[in-house]
């Protein structure tokens, strides 16, 4: 009863949320007219927001003028894949060690974690070249993996250690008085309780992945073959003109993969988030 | 606080003490993390006293940063960028608050609602930029295109071509790419906030404004709190938004301190003057979090840790 809402509010909240909304979708909405739109159509004034040489030709055209295409969208795809799985290996024990356990140095530590997030990629891309220089890794898909995921652990460990402070103890206990050993506690006991926060800090850390890869990529690889999406779709601006339509076109088919999974992971999302703020 | 026994410290049932056992779970993420990221940092300091460029370095003492201290136009670019982070990071919040406001209201399709705000969040920044590229087009652009269909402007207006527009635009584009996220963890903490509290009030005839201004804001103070300073620092580090749209331009309209520490090393191989500008960046955000910490703190206090 206390959630009813008279009709004028409801007008009201479905208003403002179709403001809210149209600026979130606006861009894509734009990519897609401008992916239908034929090239000679650019520069034509006045404006026109609609004409009957609309076509779909850009999404055929588009895997002929950058042949590699896909090996984009597999490697953007392989990259963040890559950079969750190993985060998750750092950060599951260390979170652990932060929610649960005491030891010398704890909060020296979390501190230089935390202080991580104050620093990005760019700030300290001249000396962490040399550093991939010297372990030879500039030019392979570890020069994109590595500085992605010191810069994620942080953020996982953060996320997660709220997570595992949530749940009960009791359970630990139990265990240790059975008399089972420690790493047996965490993997058998505490690991497959944690699994819905577990799923979070994988998606948050998949989405990190994801979403900024494009600074390393253009930095520390020049292997065409192992670029990703963003940096790949470099290649449909040529020496004479752009392919502007044909770019878009591919953004839009590039982002779709992971815009699929998304649709599936989004309920355990929400509610995950939900479920670390419920408890306590 | 719960007040549960901490068995780890008080009970010896395993061989390995607890310390031992913490630190071997943590040295693998402290390990990465001193390679990664502290070692680069370090470096980034002694490069900072040196003129190192693609011929070599040599030490010059604090020649670099008095050089930033003389410059007029480095003074402008740390007013720029905070100028950039306060207004970006005030506008998300109020668009954050009230995003997260509508979507958890208890209305019809808001599951679809929820779906809807994610995309900007899920894709690659650099695509996102990509199509605001577009939409600030002033020939091809549906904002300047409609604007002038309908009457609004003469012309066509390129809207990263000016100092002042390009400024706006680029913020813009920064609030768009930073508030999804951000509205969901709001979202998620808005539906952590207990329904008893709301219940109690309602029976007592509060507002819907009254529950919203008395019980959620305090309620997730915390969280806004916490956020609010992640976002601040990321928005102040913000670099692929602005470096796709004007890389820094137009006349340096766009340039804050990430651009131009990034134009200066990279752009002109002067990876000492770089280094120099690095640090700043760092010295500025560490003086800046730890201002906030001191607030967090106090907030905190105020509404009782969670």
């Amino acid at each position: 009863m206390m959630d009813r809402y008279t009709r004028l509010q409801l007008v009201g909240i479905y208003a403002a949320l179709a403001v809210f909304l149209t600026f979130i979708l606006l861009p894509f909405f734009e990519m897609f007219m401008a992916s239908l739109r034929p090239l000679e159509h650019l520069f034509r004034a006045p404006y026109q927001f609609w004409s009957d040489d609309f076509s779909f030709d850009a999404y055929r055209k588009m895997w002929v003028t950058v042949p590699l295409l896909g090996r984009y969208i597999w490697n953007s795809i392989y990259i963040s894949f890559a950079v969750t799985g190993l985060t998750m290996v750092f950060v599951i024990p260390a979170a652990y060690a932060f929610a649960r356990l005491d030891f010398p140095f704890k909060n020296a530590t979390l501190g230089m974690f935390l202080s991580v997030n104050m620093f990005t990629g760019a700030v300290l891309l001249i000396p962490l070249y040399r550093v991939m220089r010297t372990m030879g890794l500039l030019n392979t898909y570890w020069a994109m993996i590595v500085p992605g995921v010191a810069f994620l652990i942080p953020t996982g460990i953060w996320l997660l250690r709220s997570y595992l402070e949530k749940i009960p103890r009791e359970l630990e206990e139990a265990a240790f008085v059975d008399g089972a050993s420690r790493i047996y506690t965490l993997r058998r006991v505490v690991l497959p309780l944690a699994v819905p926060g577990l799923i979070v800090v994988g998606v948050a850390v998949f989405i990190g992945a994801y979403a900024q890869q494009y600074l390393f990529a253009i930095t520390f690889n020049q292997t065409r073959e192992l670029q990703p999406l963003p940096a790949g779709l470099n290649e449909f601006i040529g020496y004479q003109s752009v392919n502007w339509n044909e770019m878009m076109a591919a953004a839009l088919v590039g982002v779709l993969p992971v815009m699929v999974i998304f649709l599936f992971l989004q309920k355990y999302l929400v509610a995950g988030l939900t479920a670390g703020a419920v408890k306590e | 606080m719960s007040a549960t026994p901490n068995i780890g410290s008080k009970r010896k049932f395993s061989a390995m003490p607890e310390a031992t056992f913490a630190w071997i779970l943590v040295a693998p993420a402290v390990l990465f993390i001193l390679v990664i990221i502290a070692w680069p940092l370090v470096e980034t300091f002694r490069l900072s006293f040196t003129d190192a460029n693609l011929g070599g370095e040599t030490y010059v003492g604090f020649e670099n940063y008095a050089e930033l201290l003389d410059k007029q136009k480095f003074h402008d670019t740390i007013i720029r960028t905070f100028y950039w982070m306060g207004l970006s990071v005030a506008l998300k919040l109020v668009l954050e608050l009230i995003g997260a406001t509508l979507l958890n209201a208890a209305i019809p399709g808001k599951g679809l609602f929820r779906v809807l705000v994610m995309p900007p969040w899920v894709i690659p920044v650099a695509i996102g930029c990509i199509g605001w590229l577009w939409l600030y087009n002033g020939y091809f652009g549906i904002i300047s295109g409609v604007a002038q269909r309908i009457g609004l402007i003469d012309g066509p207006i390129e809207f990263l071509a000016h100092k002042t527009s390009a400024f706006y635009s680029a913020v813009v584009t920064d609030v768009w790419v930073g508030t999804p996220m951000v509205t969901l963890f709001l979202l998620a903490a808005m539906q952590g906030v207990s329904r008893d509290l709301y219940e109690a009030a309602w029976v007592d005839g509060a507002s819907r404004w009254y529950r919203f201004r008395r019980i959620t804001i305090p309620q997730i103070m915390p969280v806004i709190v916490s956020m609010a300073l992640l976002s601040a620092i990321w928005t102040f580090n913000s670099f692929e938004i602005i470096w796709i749209l004007t890389q820094g331009g137009p006349r340096g309209g766009t340039t804050t301190l990430i651009i131009d520490t990034y134009k200066t090393a990279i752009g002109n191989y002067k990876f000492g003057e770089g280094a120099a500008r690095a640090v700043v960046i760092v010295i500025l955000l560490a003086i800046f979090s730890t201002a906030y910490m001191f607030i967090l703190n106090k907030v905190n206090k105020k509404y009782g840790s969670k």
